[in-house]
């Protein structure tokens, strides 16, 4: 996906401005947080599974090797192929080579963020072959040619009036408005390309090292279709989605639905394990794993590693002041909201992701929901730390910040200097107590009021106590 | 030239501070942990199952009914075609061949379905009670489209196959199947989506409704066990 997320700031408040979105991004507060909570209580000891599950990756990650080479060993004795693709281009290398060999006219896709990383429905479309995405969220985006804005939801930023006035256009049909009825439209125009496709392409949730399966996770129906009926299934996905055993995917299947949207379990789990038998009666005749790095071993090797036990729930997201603010798209790539401001920066570099590391308050509600333990807001300011030494930050970021240093290496100077500040706001503050433009901060209170301090610093208030 | 096989590993390596592959004594390590199929943290050690199983199908929008045993399992499938206002007109699983539909007054096919199939009919191989889940297992009898590609979906489930958790289905597949079946299926209610505005619509790209019924007496692996035979003659291929 071509990436846009050295504009973070510029689209940001481009976001904060559009009225649709924001009433659209409300039901991220409405549903998911609530939801989340509620799917959470019902676990007899959360903390305890969520400890047990951030083990599990861990354990994944510290041998990866190890479980990658045992999980192509048992898919491949069971008739499967396993490729290894270092790159986006890779795969899509891979995949069309595997679409034309087969004579393969039509795919139909299940939903993958693996695939948008790669582009890969523009290589094959390139390569004279059909490509349709049938999770309904992300059939929408294809009308619409638009890239996902939520790693699970992926047109929340869509209104129902919106998504009628596609399907009326697109579809040359009346235009409707229930809800009910535009999803039945979907399924009606989508069930004959589940029927007729020779290749369905799926991402995986998990692979599983024991067994050499892949694992997929669904509400609608889509991704057993896609795995079902096409003689040629395809699953693409990261190297570091491998998982010891079953039981470990159980243990993350407690909390992968829970966090995303509150739902004990997805509606289908789906496991698949090679090609279908002769005595089968369906199932697909091929079964092609593909292996992507694509930047995952060298996040391994970085300070960041922590950030490849995400298993992809949309939890961090959810839950993230800015995020809810602006929605997906200002991140201008994949992944939004915290996970994608560590994902993208270490997939497409620090230099060409200056403010996502800095598109976070570091209120920590991410860490504190993240089913995996993902210390999100230390690897933000991990990153922070880097562009700073690599000297990366803007020169009047890196003054300030080298004055504060030098000024709080001087405990007296510091003192008179933060009361004389804290004076000068809690005035500037007036009646109302907020400060509607800061002086040497209009970005910050551009958006919003700065409240403003009590007039006394936490130190002489500290000093003043016996 | 090295492919991107062992380059990919050899960076994975390299990450983790190894030139090779982990040391004998750590691959034993390793491959004792998968053999030991250890399970996190699981509920439910005081349920009674099948009052679980019920009330969370319940939850995921699944609708229940139950039967004494086996043979009476075709006249509470007509009772709910009835009631839904649904033809009595099926494609059953093949597993499911040998029951006696026809007296019922049910028009049962025995096969894989097709596209205009609207009912589909099918056994479960296990139940979950934690979540309500039934656990389909792909085989020669038990086609996977049966449970997908119909508006409406029944399903049998066994009373004295319905387990605890997921860890539990995985060991009891285990311990029967002498080969780890293709596909394995955790449905848990009609197929559904909240893409739009973040509301629920049931029906999604699988089946509108599923319709459980609970067979109290009787093990369906018997019954499939002699059903075979029929099955095979009975399929279109
Ligand atoms: S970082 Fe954690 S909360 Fe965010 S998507 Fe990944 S697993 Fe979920």
């Amino acid at each position: 996906m071509h990436a846009t997320s050295m504009h973070f700031k510029s689209r940001a408040a481009e976001k904060l401005a559009d009225g649709d979105l924001r009433a659209a991004l409300d039901g991220l507060k409405r549903r998911f947080v609530p939801a989340r909570a509620a799917a959470i209580a019902e676990l007899d000891d959360f903390e305890a599974v969520r400890e047990a599950a951030a083990e599990i990756r861990d354990r994944a990650l510290e041998h990866l090797d190890f479980f990658l080479e045992a999980f192509e060993r048992n898919c491949t004795a069971r008739g499967a192929v396993v490729h290894w693709a270092e790159t986006w281009a890779d795969v899509n290398a891979i995949v069309v080579a595997i679409a034309r060999d087969n004579g393969v006219r039509k795919a139909v896709k299940s939903k993958s963020m693996v695939s948008e990383e790669c582009a890969l429905n523009a290589a094959l479309e390139a390569a004279g072959i059909a490509v349709v995405e049938t999770d309904l969220g992300e059939y929408i985006l294809q009308l619409g040619h638009e890239p996902p804005s939520h790693i699970i939801a992926p047109v929340i930023h869509k209104t129902r009036d919106q998504v009628s006035d596609l399907f009326a256009a697109k579809h040359a049909s009346p235009r409707k408005t229930d809800i009910g009825e535009l999803t039945r439209e979907a399924r009606e125009r989508l069930r004959p390309h589940f029927l007729s496709a020779d290749m369905g392409i799926t991402g995986a949730n998990f692979i599983v090292a024991e067994t050499g399966s892949t694992l997929i996770v669904t509400n609608e129906g889509n991704g057993r279709m896609a795995t079902t009926l096409p003689r040629v299934h395809v699953a693409i996905t990261g190297i570091e989605k491998v998982v010891p055993t079953l039981e470990d995917v159980a243990t993350l299947l407690r909390l992968l639905p829970r966090s995303a949207t509150g739902q004990s379990i997805s509606n289908y789990v789906s496991l698949t394990t090679g090609i279908r038998d002769a005595a089968e009666l369906d199932g697909p005749e091929q079964f092609h794993v593909v292996l992507l790095d694509g930047g995952r071993s060298r996040i391994l090797a970085s300070e960041v590693r922590a950030i490849l036990r995400c298993i992809r729930c949309g939890a961090c997201m959810n839950h993230c002041p800015v995020y809810q603010s602006v929605g997906g798209h200002a991140y201008g790539w994949v992944y939004p909201g915290p996970m994608g401001s560590v994902l993208t920066p270490s997939y497409l570099g620090l230099e060409n992701a200056l403010d996502l590391p800095h598109a976070a308050t570091l209120c920590n509600q991410c860490g504190v929901v993240c089913p995996v333990k993902i210390p999100l807001p230390g690897l933000l300011r991990k990153l922070r730390e880097q562009q700073y030494e690599r000297g990366l930050r803007p020169w009047h970021e890196r003054m300030a910040l080298a004055g504060w240093a030098r000024l709080a290496a001087h405990p007296r100077l510091y003192a008179l200097a933060t009361s004389l500040a804290a004076k000068l706001l809690c005035w500037l503050g007036g009646h109302e107590r907020r400060i509607a433009r800061l002086p040497f901060g209009r970005g910050w209170s551009g958006g919003r009021d700065m409240p403003a301090p009590a007039g006394k610093t936490f130190r002489a208030l500290y000093g003043k106590q016996d | 030239m090295s492919s991107a096989r062992d380059r990919i590993l050899a960076s994975v390596r390299a990450a983790l501070g190894r030139s090779g592959a982990p040391p004998q004594a750590q691959q034993g390590a390793l491959a004792a942990y998968i053999a030991a199929h250890s399970s996190g943290p699981c509920p439910g050690a005081d349920w009674d199952l099948l009052a679980r199983f019920q009330s969370r199908a319940l939850l995921l929008s699944s609708t229940l009914d139950d039967a004494e045993t086996m043979a009476g399992v075709p006249a509470a499938v007509a009772r709910y075609l009835a009631a839904q206002g649904l033809l009595p007109q099926a494609v059953v699983s093949p597993e499911l061949a040998r029951l006696d539909w026809q007296g019922a007054g049910i028009h049962a096919e025995a096969r894989r379905a097709q596209a205009h199939d609207l009912v589909g009919i099918t056994g479960s191989y296990c139940a979950i009670a934690e979540t309500g889940t039934l656990v389909m297992v792909s085989g020669a009898s038990a086609p996977p489209s049966n449970s997908l590609l119909p508006e409406t979906h029944i399903a049998i489930v066994h009373a004295a196959r319905i387990v605890r958790c997921m860890e539990d289905a995985f060991a009891l597949l285990r311990a029967e199947q002498p080969r780890w079946p293709r596909s394995v299926n955790f449905v848990s209610g009609p197929s559904r989506t909240a893409d739009i505005e973040q509301t629920i619509v049931l029906g999604a790209h699988g089946p509108y409704r599923v319709h459980v019924i609970v067979a109290r007496a009787g093990s369906l692996a018997a019954e499939a066990d002699s059903s075979q035979c029929h099955a095979r003659a009975r399929q279109r291929s």
